[in-house]
């Protein structure tokens, strides 16, 4: 099984105010078995990097100007879009956030994720029955033959992230993208989801790609961690070392706003990033994340390079590489 | 007491039935307190945000706020109660008027009152540096801020006639992180400096711990248990609470690797057509028969007041469902 | 107006077909302004031979009708009438339809219901039927005429309107406006109604280009109003000579055209400068 391997990626968007930078030489890379997560803010470019690898960006604005998605020796950013429609959904499938709008509400579920098996599977009749019922019974939706024929608006939010899932796992990809899968739900079903999540993998090997603006999502389910600003990789490596020993102030911004579990009570202050993240139009030179740094000097209106800085552990900040103020 | 409900009901029409939203809740805020409200989605917490400040019809018990009767106070009375009791909503974007620009949506609450041009104009700059924004904010749009910024301008908008009381639902869930962090700090402060009380809505229970005085959780539109927030989320003494913070993700892997989490089985029932007795029996996993035949009542176990049949003020400990806290 | 944000026009310009239907509209606009001084006499007076071919004589650029009418006195006064009659109606019939729309939408339940229904029985008369019974009889001026277009016009207003209220009215700004004790009619005036408004100014622009075809329609009957010359009504009296003089029909058919042309597109350049999630692109 291969994995995911995003060297370079780069999207602009070609826009009437001009040319946005939306990814920046994004690169990343995920084992089979293995969970990425890609953390960051809204307007990050986080589900940018997701569509990118899907090739579902909307064309135009968006456009991918430099960049590989290697699917094992498949350059996904290459494909023509008529070989990436035997791709999608069979080598690589995406959840998205909202499971209500992700289904087609006039269509049954059964039919929809027929549909996958007879596309992609050229499975018919009752074999992709059977094997849709499968699914759902995998997914862990109890009395799954009689769920087949019901509408998606008949099912509650976790059950229809649950047949999203079914869709999405029906041909065994080998790569997962998760867009914040359970940030619409509420957070007992998100427990479920995730635990679902974690079972598939361990049963399939797949590699998970999953997208969350939430911390504790990413401590319960990542070994790696990327984390996104402003269009580009600030940082990345293990999860441990992430949380434990985070390099970027960016990071150890998300760490700090974020409220841990028991340690934190009514009359500790939580520690704030100020300011808000730049739109794509407004970005400052060099360092994007600088007006808002309390470690910014002189040199970080370059920008910083993605350095490794400890095993397999990588970050974009002049401060973390030890570079004095007055050498830029 | 700043305000005090009892037996609060509120009760929907809908076509399949009669929806108790809020079904007997109590509860009581004290002046410069943070009560915080946690539950998920169809839970009727933010029902009953809307019933204290009287936007939906009250079907049963009663409010009061500084101790008079409000429940069933209508026209000029109701008015001149209203500035007592604001609201910070949770949507930055749909709760300010695209069309006004940040000075006007500030001063509305002044203008209703009958304030003059002059008065609002001194009181919205005033208000406008209490929540840190520039003051030519004043002539701008709100869609030229961010989400924490509009945040911002909906506080400043509760504050404008002083209120006692602020119901803040959901006032950060549409935030991102960095900002969300931001804008609970700034009503900690306010708090400190005004000594309002919040009744503060949440299905982020670590958003709430970070601000709650007291803690009251909700289930199917009847509160599960409350206490001290520390207290409950320290040692949680109904099923459900325990669930809900045993579902909550950590943001430590080594602690999320190592801890036994509950993973509640099955879906929300329908709160039109709830279960007989205790409404948490279909997915509880110490269900006995006991619970289908009668509903709990609220009663004190340990620190907290629990709506359970049985007492898990000593833990979850559990060996039949390798459950621990 | 309540619904100008900065850059509207810039918008709306970006649309270069709703421009042109624009500059059709102002061109019509200037020529009705102008009718009096350039054809200061009733255009409906004989003025020479009959049937006389446009670009013939230069005092008739547009040749003479049957009976030896100047064509071009009668389109510059036509498009007076055209104009007043099609914004009027369309004015009438955004009054009404903006006021059941927003009513029945606020109250809902039976108010709704029933504002829903009377609506729909407006609906199910073809409206040019609706028209044609109205005028023969109360007459066929030209205020009855236009009463009789806008209110047969202003259903799809009402039911705009009531789509637009009914997801505006859920809106926590409109709840922030309750809990700050707002009276009713002032959340609906000042709050709910110019945010409800973009979509239905579009409709009301193309409401003015069916009033015009109506209007036209029930001159070419004959049913209009004998003293106003009306461009409808010259279509409908050249038909009998359309097979030799085919050009006294054609004429102000054209124009006719090419006003419900214009004012379609910038309906749709209107649309496209309204719309929030078209903009920035």
């Amino acid at each position: 099984m291969a994995g995911l391997d995003v060297r370079g990626l780069s999207v602009s968007l070609y826009t009437r105010g001009g040319v946005l930078p939306a990814l920046s030489e994004v690169s990343l890379s995920v084992q089979p078995g293995r969970t990425l997560a890609l953390v960051g803010e809204s307007g990050c470019g986080k589900s940018m990097t997701a569509l990118a690898i899907m090739r579902l960006l909307p064309e135009p604005p968006a456009r991918i100007i430099a960049g590989q998605v290697m699917l094992g020796d498949t350059d996904l950013a290459a494909l023509p879009e008529r070989r990436m429609l035997g791709v999608r959904g069979k080598a690589v499938s995406m959840i998205f956030q909202d499971p209500m709008s992700s289904l087609n509400p006039v269509v049954p579920v059964g039919q929809q994720i027929m549909e996958v098996l007879r596309r992609h599977e050229n499975l018919s009749g009752r074999a992709a029955r059977t094997r849709a019922a499968e699914l759902l019974t995998l997914v862990g939706i109890p009395d799954a033959e009689a769920r087949l024929a019901e509408y998606p608006h008949r099912l509650s939010g976790g059950m229809c992230q649950r047949v999203m899932i079914a869709i999405a796992i029906a041909c065994r990809p080998a790569v997962l993208v998760a867009d914040e899968p359970t940030t619409a739900l509420d957070v007992t079903v998100q427990a479920q989801i995730l635990e679902l999540l974690k079972r598939l993998q361990a049963e399939t090997g797949m590699a998970l790609l999953l997208i969350t603006h939430d911390l504790g999502v990413v401590a319960e389910m990542a070994d790696e961690v990327a984390v996104m600003y402003a269009g580009r990789v600030v940082e990345q490596g293990p999860v441990d070392a992430i949380f434990a020993a985070p390099l970027h102030p960016y990071t150890r911004g998300l760490l700090g706003a974020t409220p841990s579990g028991g340690t934190a009570g009514r009359h500790t202050r939580l520690a704030d990033i100020p300011g808000s993240v730049p739109s794509l139009a407004e970005l400052p030179a060099g360092c994007a994340f600088a007006p808002r740094c309390p470690l910014a000097h002189a040199a970080c209106t370059a920008q910083p390079p993605l350095t490794t800085l400890a095993p397999q552990h990588l970050a974009a900040c002049f401060a973390a590489l030890g570079v004095p103020a007055h050498a830029a | 007491m700043l305000l005090e409900a009892r037996g609060l009901g509120v009760h929907f029409a809908t076509p399949r039935g009669l929806l108790r939203a809020v079904n007997g809740v109590s509860l009581e805020i004290e002046a410069g307190e943070t009560l915080g409200l946690v539950g998920e989605s169809g839970c009727g917490k933010s029902t009953l945000g809307r019933a204290i400040m009287r936007l939906v019809p009250i079907a049963e018990g009663e409010l009061l706020l500084e101790n008079q009767y409000i429940t069933r106070l209508e026209g000029t009375a109701l008015k001149q109660v209203r500035p007592k009791v604001q609201m910070v909503f949770q949507d930055p974007v749909s709760s300010l008027n695209p069309r006004r620009r940040v000075g006007s949506l500030v001063g509305q609450p002044l203008s209703v009152a009958g304030w003059s041009r002059r008065d609002i104009a001194d009181r919205v700059a005033e208000l406008l540096a209490q929540v840190s924004l520039p003051k030519d904010a004043m002539d701008r749009y709100p869609h030229e801020f961010s989400g924490g910024q509009r945040q911002r301008i909906g506080i400043a908008r509760a504050l404008a006639l002083s209120p006692k009381l602020v119901i803040c639902d959901e006032p950060v869930s549409a935030l991102d992180v960095s900002v969300r962090a931001q804008v609970v700090n700034l009503l900690k402060d306010i708090q400190d400096r005004l000594g309002v009380g919040y009744l503060f809505i949440s299905h982020d229970l670590s958003v709430v711990e970070n601000v709650a005085d007291r803690l009251m959780v909700m289930y199917l539109g009847r509160v599960v248990e409350q206490g001290r927030a520390a207290d409950v989320l320290a040692r949680p003494a109904h099923p459900y609470t325990h669930a809900l913070l045993s579902a909550a993700p950590v943001a430590n892997p080594a602690l999320a690797r190592s801890r036994q989490r509950v993973v509640l089985q099955g879906e929300l029932p329908s709160p039109v057509n709830p279960p007989s007795g205790c409404t948490f029996r279909t997915r509880c996993p110490y269900a006995e028969a006991r619970c289908a035949a009668e509903a709990p009542a609220l009663r004190p176990v340990g620190d907290q007041h629990v709506a359970c049949h049985f007492d898990f003020s000593e833990g979850f400990a559990d060996a039949t469902t390798g459950v621990s806290a | 107006m309540a619904v100008a944000t900065p850059g509207l026009f810039r918008r709306f310009a970006r649309n270069r077909a709703a421009l042109l239907g624009l500059i059709i509209l102002i061109a019509v606009i200037a020529l009705a302004l102008a009718a009096p001084t350039l054809y200061p006499r009733n255009p409906l007076r004989i003025v020479g031979p009959a049937e006389l071919w446009p670009l013939q004589d230069p005092r008739f650029p547009l040749g003479t009708d049957s009976i030896g009418r100047n064509i071009a006195a009668i389109i510059a006064h036509g498009a007076r009438a055209t104009l007043l009659i099609g914004l009027f109606a369309s004015l009438t019939a955004t009054l009404i339809g903006v006021t059941i729309g927003s009513v029945a939408a606020w109250f809902g339940g039976w108010v709704d219901e029933l504002l829903m229904r009377f609506t729909e029985m407006f609906q199910v008369v073809p409206g040019l039927v609706f028209v044609l019974t109205i005028v023969s009889i109360l007459g066929g001026t030209v205020q009855n005429i236009t009463i009789a277009v806008g209110v047969v016009s202003w259903t799809g207003i009402a039911r705009l309107t009531r789509a637009e209220f009914l997801t505006l009215r859920d809106r926590e700004f409109v709840q922030a406006c309750r809990a700050m004790g707002m009276p009713d009619w002032r959340i609906v005036l000042a709050e709910v109604l110019p945010n409800a408004l973009p979509p239905v100014i579009v409709l009301s622009s193309l409401a003015v280009a069916s009033a015009i075809l109506f209007e036209s329609a029930v001159s070419f009957l004959g049913l209009g109003d004998p003293q106003v010359a009306s461009w409808g009504r010259l279509v409908g009296e050249g038909r009998t000579l359309i097979r030799s003089s085919w050009y006294i029909s054609a004429v102000p058919g054209v124009a006719i055209m090419l006003m419900v042309l214009a004012l379609n597109l910038i309906g749709d350049g209107l649309n496209d400068a309204l719309n929030p999630k078209l903009r920035n692109r």
